[in-house]
């Protein structure tokens, strides 16, 4: 059952080999079923704005009392978007399988449900620092699926392992030595022999950890990337970044280290990094000075001479002392196509052609209202908060949070852009979600909120696009809210 | 260098001083009455903004308070420091330019490295003790400032993650100026911190008792087997926790 029988587009069907990126207009592949009619007909450019997002499903206690553990932090969709697994600051991972559709209502779309719970990672000890390590999950990324069993890797601040979710709908019955409730039979009562037979019996899915791969790094690990080879990963901390082969565990290869000689001349750090979708020799990495330096692994074994260097010269007139904090970059993605790159910094998010590195091609504003306030957030911290951003399958719009629960959505194609909430009080099934605005200055308008109104606590720092269909997961603190586009 | 001004429009204010005054900590130390009338002033309406060299030594003072404070038991966020550390460099260049950053030790001179910027914080406020005010240009001490940022910013955020206790110093730094004192000396260093984990640090590195275990690292095993005698004030559990870690149960 486990994925194989099912006829999805997605992850095969082109748009990861770069058919429908970037271009204006390009439709979806024909057979993702459950695409509304609208999108699907004559040349709508299927993005961010010309789709109604509606509410689907929210997940998460309702409680205003926050427990620190149910914090979400990471949320990832699998290459085919049946599984959507999250991370919490507990340690545990949570993944939800989207249900077959109801063959009787066919514009119904499919409903995530729980599929499998368990602790990923535990809080440790280090030790020779006397300081404790974190079992926040940082980042979780799924493996293609190549037989039955689901794969992925969940990563804490130093330890990265490999997860294998496998279900079971089969017991043996019927063992010689051991009695159905276990117990072990005296050999020397047993006059006959029989052959175990293999009854069904309710679903269980088990997850198990097949490798841990530990003590390669120093600092705290704040990406990892799957290769396109399907054979390596990357995992990158603040000054180093490490080649994995998913087989081995106990050696990796640094393949970037930008740790200075005397750490008193440390000035700038690693804040993401990522392997290209299709070139299996290419990767890029983030820096906190706003920088994007793309390594070609053929060109030498220690990448730590770029093949290119992407950065976009200040502003002078903008210029402060919070300048370079804003630009630090907190997420860099490649698109499904391959050929661009969008990077996060704190207050927009730029679409880089990887064939320019002069500046970006797109730099869309998230909340602009919030550079006149720097020094407050400098001061209470929020500054330093690290948003995601993601791509939507076709490559056309992009997505990113924001506070008070606010996520921005963006259409490269028509240039629209709109803001969105993620609240219990827009949670009715199948109901659209609302635009929101936030109020620069001046009078406010009715439905409008200002900007010292909103709620800095209220972050949304992760969110997830389905591959291949307009379904996004936004995570809001300990809630996860899943949304999808309004079937005709 | 100016901070950032509003948007075009705005009433022309520096960014410690919006157009709505409450929205700016009230943590943040004034340095005189006259920024008292400007705060007063912030509320009521228009505010005269405050000069420009106060402004950047009021982020100077905020950013070095904010390199001092870490997280108790997890290691502090490198970007987070080395973006903090970045800001601070950055004034700091400014000021020599301008003249304005006095010289207090040699170490000081000129560029100071990150770590030494810090240390020498810590060493002057044992100094100045002795001096009274000196001419270090560098903050008053961060307990006084970190416990008093009120709960109740309109923004909902509480500094707890700041406040948490009073380890208020990573324990780098601690470790690194414990080799250059003497244990007299080290009572001084602690005396600010909440006693507890003085104790679970002092457990840990076998330092109770003044006992040198030499350099690098102490036996862990032989010192953890017998917990600290009444000496240790700390929460049980704690210690519990800490002796099943050493002893790896």
């Amino acid at each position: 059952m486990a994925g194989e029988g099912r006829a999805r587009g997605g992850a095969g069907a082109g748009l990861r080999a770069g058919v429908l990126g970037g271009g204006a207009g390009r439709e979806r592949a024909p057979d993702a079923p459950g695409v509304s009619a609208g999108a699907g007909g004559g040349g709508c450019p299927a993005g961010g704005n010309d789709l109604q997002w509606c509410f689907s499903q929210v997940k998460g206690a309702i409680d205003e009392d926050v427990a620190e553990a149910d914090i979400i932090s990471t949320v990832e969709f699998n290459y085919s978007g049946d599984l959507l697994a999250t991370g919490d600051k507990g340690g545990r991972v949570v993944i939800f399988q989207r249900e077959q559709e109801n063959k009787s209502r066919p514009h119904s779309r499919g409903e995530y449900n729980v599929y499998s719970t368990f602790q990923s990672h535990e809080p440790e000890f280090d030790y020779l620092k006397s300081l404790e390590i974190e079992e926040k999950i940082n980042k979780i990324r799924w493996l293609p699926q190549q037989n039955a069993a689901h794969f992925l890797l969940s990563t804490n601040d130093k330890t990265i392992k490999l997860w294998k979710i496998s279900e079971r709908d089969k017991r043996a019955e019927g063992y010689n030595l051991k009695d159905e409730d276990g117990r072990l039979r005296d050999p020397f009562r047993i006059t006959a022999l029989r052959v175990p037979i293999l009854k069904p019996m309710d679903l269980m899915v088990e997850a198990s950890p097949r490798r841990i791969f530990a003590n390669a790094h120093t600092y705290h690990i704040n990406s990892i990337s799957v290769n396109s080879d399907h054979e390596t990963y990357l995992s990158a901390d603040d000054l180093r970044i490490n080649l994995w082969h998913l087989e081995i565990t106990d050696r990796s290869f640094n393949i970037v280290d930008i740790k200075p000689v005397n750490m008193e001349e440390l000035t700038e750090v690693i804040t993401a990094a990522e392997f290209h979708p299709h070139q299996c020799n290419v990767f890029v990495y983030s820096s906190s000075k706003g920088t994007i330096r793309l390594c070609d692994m053929r060109s030498s074994a220690l990448c730590d001479r770029h093949s290119k260097f992407f950065e976009e010269p200040e502003d002078p007139s903008s210029r402060s002392f919070f300048s370079e904090i804003i630009s630090s970059i907190s997420d860099v993605r490649f698109s499904h196509s391959g050929r661009y790159m969008m990077t996060r910094d704190y207050l927009s998010v730029k679409v880089w052609d990887l064939n320019m590195e002069s500046r970006p091609v797109e730099t869309h504003q998230v909340h602009e209202y919030l550079r006149s306030k720097l020094c407050s957030l400098y001061e209470n911290d929020c500054i330093f908060d690290k948003f995601e951003c993601c791509w939507g399958g076709s490559d056309s719009a992009i997505m990113t949070g924001s506070y008070n629960n606010f996520f921005r959505m963006f259409d490269r194609n028509t240039r629209r852009d709109v803001t969105l909430e993620a609240s219990r009080e827009n949670s009715k099934p199948r109901a659209s979600l609302k635009p929101r605005k936030v109020c620069t200055g001046g009078k406010r308008k009715k439905d409008e909120i200002s900007v010292d109104s909103l709620d800095f606590n209220k972050k949304i720092l992760h969110t997830a696009w389905h591959p291949a269909e307009n379904i996004i997961a936004v995570a809001a603190t300990n809630n996860l809210y899943i949304f999808q586009d309004k079937v005709n | 260098m100016p901070f950032q001004d509003g948007p075009a429009g705005a009433p022309r204010s520096g960014a410690l001083e919006g157009s709505e005054g409450r929205m700016f900590a009230r943590g943040l130390k004034r340095k005189s009455s006259e920024d008292a009338e400007d705060a007063d002033g912030g509320v009521a309406g228009l505010p005269a903004a405050p000069s420009y060299t106060l402004q950047r030594q009021s982020l100077l003072d905020m950013s070095l308070v904010k390199l001092q404070l870490c997280h108790m038991l997890v290691e502090p966020n490198l970007c987070r420091s080395v973006l903090i550390a970045n800001t601070v460099r950055q004034i700091q260049e400014e000021m020599t330019q301008d003249g304005t950053w006095r010289v207090v030790a040699p170490q000081a001179a000129g560029r100071a490295p990150l770590d030494r910027l810090v240390s020498t914080e810590i060493l002057c406020r044992s100094g100045r003790e002795q001096e009274g005010e000196g001419d270090c240009p560098l903050p008053d001490p961060a307990p006084g400032q970190a416990p008093r940022r009120p709960q109740s910013s309109p923004w909902g955020l509480d500094g707890s993650r700041e406040g948490r206790g009073g380890f208020q110093k990573s324990l780098d730094h601690i470790f690194e100026t414990l080799e250059n004192k003497t244990p007299g000396s080290v009572e001084e260093l602690f005396s600010d911190v909440d006693s507890s984990y003085y104790d679970l640090d002092a457990v840990l590195t076998g330092m109770v008792g003044g006992a040198p275990t030499g350099p690098g690292l102490p036996a862990f095993a032989p010192t953890a087997a017998a917990p600290p005698s009444s000496t240790c004030r700390s929460d049980l559990g704690e210690l519990e926790h800490t002796v099943e870690i050493l002893v790896e149960t």
